[in-house]
């Protein structure tokens, strides 16, 4: 099979950093102005929840945030098992990438979660919750990644064996999951993906989606950027990232 | 089938010839089980609840105990190296190596446990399927186990790392485990809790040596 010209373009420093640089505002722009009207949206415009009241909004935050730690654990691994197989070192730089953001961002789903349980359960932690536990274990993954890294000197070796843990972990994930679903449940089933359409009245759906959208995009911006700092520690000295930032500077 | 038999025997053999280290992680688990009592009420009927996970945590912990020996003296002394030479494939020396570590170590260990659940006072009906969930945990947790040893082979001090790897890994192991142990403690049932034991045995054993070869090798680069 003949690859595609994009394709092997993908492998090369300067046209990905390149690359980065014109996307990254674009990324960022949109994604943090669907961001800010999204909140706008669901704090002020939406209704508040017939049952849960004001701290239902959270549904604007938590389940996204929550979702993009998952998606982040997923660029991560299939980034780094294309980085194992091919070789790619780019691949590497993206994974290595990923890995802080989806920590912060499962990490932060935690958190909102807790907030959001104190008034409506009663409690911040759970720890007979399913996606609680999984949420845990899932930022556990995260840190064992980042630990194992840490640990070697040597960059192209802290690449391939990071890149075994996380397509293991990757493997794991969905068993994690579903075993511990197993376990009795008090986190409520999704509003988005329940039988006979989402749950949700339109007003609030609208901005529910939105900030899907608002918190994937700032993700990707930030990998971007994350990216383009892994490509420049990693470059070193190579000429044209010195050309370039030196013209960066005459601009 | 020639590779892993050799692997298998020899392995065994130089486990044998140093057996006063098969019994650190025996020792570790009678201590940390020691350790709860103390540090809970020594209630029989609290201890009682308790006993089946403190059990099942203690045997993971001491199972990452004796991981250090499975690829690091081989690694030392070059003789893994002479493994990822031969021509033979080096998933099937990997999966004898993992047999034989799981028999040293692991085995002895499935003896202990269900002897310290009679101290917690668990039911003596319950003690086949707490054997039977550990006999089936046991491919699984071997080579999780040995999967963070391979990832470390080649960190001087990989040990205080390889928790951090494998604990997060064994949560349906604990999960399925405990589940099928406190089912038969209450006389119900414990075929799903087993049957789910069994499926991540059979994914890890197919699995699993495939991604510990590929992590031997490159830590040996």
């Amino acid at each position: 099979m003949k690859l595609p010209r994009w394709f092997h373009q993908l492998g090369s420093p300067p046209y990905v950093y390149r690359l980065a640089e014109r996307l990254a505002p674009w990324l960022g722009g949109l994604g943090l102005l669907l961001l800010a009207v999204g909140s706008y949206w669901g704090l002020v415009i939406a209704p508040p929840d017939y049952q849960q009241g004001d701290s239902a909004r959270i549904i604007y935050i938590h389940p996204q945030t929550a979702y993009v730690g998952m998606m982040a654990y997923v660029v991560m691994a299939v980034a780094a098992g294309i980085g194992y197989v091919w070789r790619m070192k780019l691949a590497h730089a993206v994974a290595v990438s990923a890995a802080p953001i989806g920590a912060w961002f499962t990490f932060c789903a935690l958190i909102t979660g807790a907030l959001w349980g104190r008034p409506t359960w009663g409690t911040y932690w759970q720890w007979g919750d399913p996606r609680i536990m999984s949420e845990a274990l899932l930022l556990f993954l995260f840190l064992g990644y980042l630990a194992l890294r840490g640990a070697f000197d040597d960059r192209d070796k802290a690449d391939r064996v990071t890149a075994i843990l996380a397509v293991v972990g990757v493997v794991n994930v969905p068993i994690i999951h579903y075993s511990v679903e197993w376990w009795n449940s008090l986190h409520q089933t999704s509003t988005l993906l329940a039988e006979g359409g989402p749950a949700m009245t339109i007003d609030m759906l609208i901005p529910f989606l939105i900030m899907f959208a608002g918190f994937t995009l700032t993700f990707y911006w930030l990998l971007l950027r994350r990216l383009q700092a892994e490509i420049v520690e990693r470059e070193g000295n190579a000429r044209w990232l010195r050309d370039w930032l030196a013209g960066a500077r005459n601009e | 089938m020639n590779v892993f038999n050799a692997v298998l025997l020899r392995d065994l053999r130089v486990a044998f010839r140093r057996w006063s280290e098969l019994a650190h992680p025996l020792i570790f688990f009678v201590i940390v089980v020691t350790l709860f009592p103390l540090a809970l009420s020594p209630t029989a009927a609290q201890l009682r609840e308790v006993g089946i996970g403190v059990l099942w945590v203690a045997a993971l912990l001491s199972s990452l105990l004796a991981l250090d020996g499975l690829f690091r003296s081989d690694a030392d002394d070059g003789s893994l190296e002479q493994l990822l030479l031969s021509p033979a494939p080096m998933t099937i020396a990997v999966l004898a190596k993992v047999v034989a570590h799981a028999t040293v170590t692991l085995l002895p260990l499935m003896c202990l446990v269900p002897l310290s659940a009679l101290s917690f006072n668990i039911p003596l009906n319950a003690l086949p399927t707490l054997a039977f969930a550990l006999v089936l945990a046991a491919p699984t947790l071997s080579v999780l186990v040995a999967l963070g040893a391979a990832l470390t082979v080649s960190l001087r001090r990989g040990g205080s790392i390889v928790g951090l790897l494998v604990l997060p890994l064994t949560g349906p192991l604990l999960i399925f485990g405990t589940r099928a142990t406190d089912l038969s403690v209450n006389g119900e049932p414990t075929a799903a809790p087993l049957l789910f034991l069994a499926a991540l045995a059979a994914l890890a054993v197919s699995l699993g040596p495939l991604a510990i070869a590929a992590a031997v090798k490159v830590g040996l680069e």
